[in-house]
């Protein structure tokens, strides 16, 4: 029984790490008051690239540098669209993740059926033994690690830090961030890029640990719940690691619920996550202040300087 | 503080020259091809205030936002202390110790005020010296007398404690000049006054202070020199001890303004509007118990004034229909309207200019014509069985767009978001009174008009007066309310303070209601 609920817990880990990735970069890529909702074109296109790299190298962690580095690129044609052009946001984010659906499944069509040797997961002398405690804190691949890592760096920068203080005046005053002499639109463009540079690793994440292989659209809606989970986090980074891990539970209940066959459609359990991104919404929506002092208030609207 | 606003510091004639413009020129793209500053000359010395006075679109606010480094500029020199300087963004403008205090609040609301300070400091990316800038907040609160607590959200601060916040926020990096741009326009007379004070403590420390304004009192109570401005070109520049009120104002506006203009005596009877211990939506928290009440008779003007954000928006919103009633009673010309729809005040006759013209007075994308029908075109003969008549809307447009002066290149093919902000005005103005309606609810209804279109829209307020119409005027310039007004209440925190006969009213008076101080009218 104890084996059952740590190999759970362990599985409830991996689940939510790739959520960690793609909603802690889409964290920063909103707090500076861009909206993009291209996340799961941009992680289908890490998953792809990553996967692909790592096939032909035979190197996992090379996959994992092409991962995040397509994932930039992908986030780059959506901020010149945006930001220099100032295309609608909503618009152009979503033919993001149309285009990351179609580029994925064209790049891999070659490569679905092969396999590559997955990123491993560490083991550390006496530690990773240790019982129950090993497994849980000591026994994961790097990944996890670095998702948390990334995480509450994220945290500190926000919170502890004039860059990030600089970050959210952009998103919640674009004209009075520009007033004082910073490049708004440069800033911008630095968050858009982190936030393709996690969708990214995010997506390796998938095709390279998770499940080591490639299928189409292998993500399933992944980068949609990254969208969801920030406005669940009510854009605060560490509610994001909350939300991550109650999301990935419950893909992994749903995964268990199904295999003991307890008769509730998978359908119903994978509609969880967005119904509690509702639920979540609604309530803080009650509270006019509350998120009045959340969201940024600048988000999804065009900046152009004036001279 | 002691009172230093009586004693005129010595003449500043000899004193260093901080900050110089030489033959400024600045023409924006597109749209506006002519020249919006012409070739100004313009410098500000160590220890003075200089004010830069001129009506609306004047170019006062584009000089201020050429020499902070905000704008760029089509042509000419900017010097500091004679050293000539490429100003790229407000960043290099502070590098050379020049700060500028917009009109419009530049500040992150859900920051507090030492964190919207510390946002724009020069210091290491990864630090974070929250308490050290609150310490050093405190210093300068003490020292310049600006009352503000830097731990407290901005967004919780009145508009006049978010100015404080401006400058404090500016005087951080320690500039040498100032530049504030139109500050006093959400203060009342005594935080203005306040205002002048510090400004006096600064230049007695040698800073040089820009002053844009287009209000005489303020300038002959702060400045020691004036250049006027007109369309974009400079009138000359001259020591305010060598000038006078009457002279001034011939410069900048043309004419001068009558503080109270003359009208025929009327007997008032019939109520026109009457508001009943009414609390609107949104002000539940912040209005007296008992609500607002007030009458406004057929045939009368009165005037509504008080700092902005005292609750004028949500009596609108509620004697227009825009939003709903907490409690209390709307009637309109004898009818109870408590909570109906827009459409019901609009044919009830209640017409409405209102505040924010380019988002509620105007669709922006649609044409000239088209806006100008946009209250009737569903009356015939502008329009029959739901069909457009085009032909009598654009005569009627015509009518309107002569009759009210305004610049408009074409009826159907302008865009009004094209329009400047006055066109926009007059073509309101045209749409809301060519029917002479009963009641009119007009909300700063001359800002942005040049002097003759305000001396116009003052003659067609009191000529509309005198066919019956009613009038509500609700204007932060109190120029205005006094000029026009039959009765002035004042408007604060949800509550009417005060009423005074217009032509007994006075500045200090409204001044003190302004700020919340009940004391009954003295007339």
């Amino acid at each position: 029984m104890t084996e059952l609920i740590i190999a759970s817990m362990m599985t409830m880990m991996t689940a939510a790490t790739p959520l960690m990735f793609a909603a802690t970069g889409e964290l920063i890529c909103e707090r500076s008051g861009v909206l993009n909702l291209g996340v799961e074109g941009m992680m289908l296109i890490g998953a792809v690239f990553g996967f692909a790299t790592a096939a032909v190298t035979g190197n996992a962690s090379l996959g994992l540098l092409a991962a995040g580095a397509s994932g930039i690129l992908a986030s780059l044609i959506f901020a010149f669209l945006t930001l220099t052009m100032l295309s609608n946001q909503v618009a152009t984010g979503l033919a993001l993740t149309i285009f990351g659906t179609g580029l994925s499944a064209l790049v891999g069509f070659d490569y679905v059926g092969e396999t590559i040797d997955r990123i491993a997961a560490i083991h550390l002398p006496v530690l990773s033994d240790l019982p129950v405690v090993g497994p849980l804190l000591f026994g994961h691949d790097p990944l996890v690690y670095l998702s948390f890592i990334l995480l509450i760096g994220v945290a500190l920068f926000l919170n502890r830090s004039r860059w990030g203080m600089i970050l959210k005046a952009v998103g919640d005053s674009d004209v009075s961030a520009h007033a004082i002499g910073y490049p708004v639109v440069l800033i911008r463009y630095a968050a858009v890029a982190f936030g393709g540079l996690m969708a990214g690793l995010g997506g390796g994440y998938l095709s390279l640990v998770y499940t080591p292989l490639w299928a189409e659209n292998m993500t399933a809606g992944r980068g949609w719940i990254a969208l969801a989970l920030v406005v669940f986090a009510s854009w605060r980074p560490e509610r994001v690691l909350f939300g991550a891990i109650l999301f990935g539970g419950i893909t992994i209940l749903q995964l268990n619920a199904q295999a003991a066959g307890l008769g509730i459609p998978a359908a119903f359990m994978s509609m969880l996550p967005y119904i509690a991104t509702i639920v979540v919404l609604v309530l803080i929506s009650r509270d006019v202040v509350r998120i009045r002092l959340n969201a940024p208030a600048c988000l999804g609207r065009p900046f152009r300087a004036e001279r | 503080m002691t009172d230093q606003m009586g004693i005129s510091p010595p003449p500043t004639a000899r004193s260093e020259i901080l900050l110089e413009a030489r033959g400024i020129s600045k023409g924006f793209p597109g749209v506006w091809e002519h020249l919006i500053l012409e070739h100004i000359d313009f410098d500000v010395r160590a220890g003075e205030v200089h004010t830069l006075l001129g009506e609306n679109g004047a170019g006062k606010t584009v000089i201020a936002n050429i020499l902070s480094g905000y704008y760029g500029k089509t042509d000419g020199e900017i010097l500091v202390k004679g050293q000539p300087v490429t100003l790229e963004s407000p960043r290099d403008g502070l590098a050379h110790g020049i700060a500028m205090v917009h009109q419009e609040l530049m500040l992150v609301p859900a920051f507090t005020v030492a964190e919207n300070v510390m946002v724009g400091l020069n210091a290491p990316g990864l630090s974070f010296r929250k308490q050290a800038v609150e310490q050093q907040l405190d210093d300068l609160v003490a020292h310049y007398g600006l009352q503000v607590d830097p731990r407290v959200r901005v967004e919780d601060l009145s508009a006049g404690e978010q100015q404080r916040v401006e400058i404090l926020k500016v005087l951080f990096h320690q500039p040498e000049v100032l530049l504030l741009d139109e500050p006093t326009s959400l203060l009342t007379p005594q935080e203005a006054d306040q205002l002048f004070k510090v400004l006096r403590a600064m230049t007695d420390e040698g800073k040089g202070i820009v002053f844009i304004s287009h209000k005489m009192h303020e300038v002959f109570a702060v400045s020691d020199r004036v250049t006027v401005l007109k369309l974009g070109k400079a009138r000359g520049t001259m020591p305010i001890s060598q000038t006078n009120e009457d002279d001034l104002t011939r410069k900048t506006f043309g004419e001068t303004v009558p503080d109270y203009m003359e009208r025929p005596a009327v007997e008032f009877t019939e109520n026109a509007i009457e508001v009943d211990r009414l609390i609107p939506k949104g002000l539940e928290k912040k209005a007296p118990a008992s609500g607002l009440s007030f009458a406004l008779h057929k045939g009368e003007i009165l005037g509504l004034a008080g700092v902005a954000g005292n609750g004028q928006s949500e009596l609108i919103a509620s004697i227009t229909g825009l939003s709903g009633v907490s409690s209390g009673t709307v009637t309109i010309l004898g009818e109870e309207m408590t909570n109906r729809t827009p459409r019901a005040f609009i044919e009830k006759g209640v017409a409405h200019i209102p505040e924010r013209r380019r988002e509620m007075g105007i669709i922006e994308q649609m044409f000239v014509a088209e806006n100008v029908a946009l209250k009737d075109y569903r009356k015939t003969p502008f329009s029959r069985h739901t069909i457009l008549n085009r032909e009598e809307i654009t005569r009627h447009a015509e009518e309107i767009v002569s009759r009210f002066n305004a610049l408009v290149p074409d009826l159907w093919e302008t865009e009004c978001r094209i329009l400047s902000g006055g066109n926009i005005q007059r073509l309101i103005l045209g749409r809301e009174t060519w029917r002479e309606p009963p009641v009119i609810i007009a909300s700063h209804p001359t800002e942005g008009l040049d002097a003759k279109a305000i001396r116009h829209t003052w003659e067609l307020f009191l000529a509309l007066r005198a066919k019956g119409s009613a009038i509500l005027l609700i204007s932060e310039d109190l120029d205005e309310v006094m000029s026009l007004s039959d009765r002035i209440g004042v408007i604060f925190e949800g509550g009417i303070v005060g009423v005074v006969e217009g032509e007994n009213a006075n500045r200090e008076q409204l001044g003190h209601w302004m700020a919340g101080g009940k004391i009954s009218a003295a007339a």
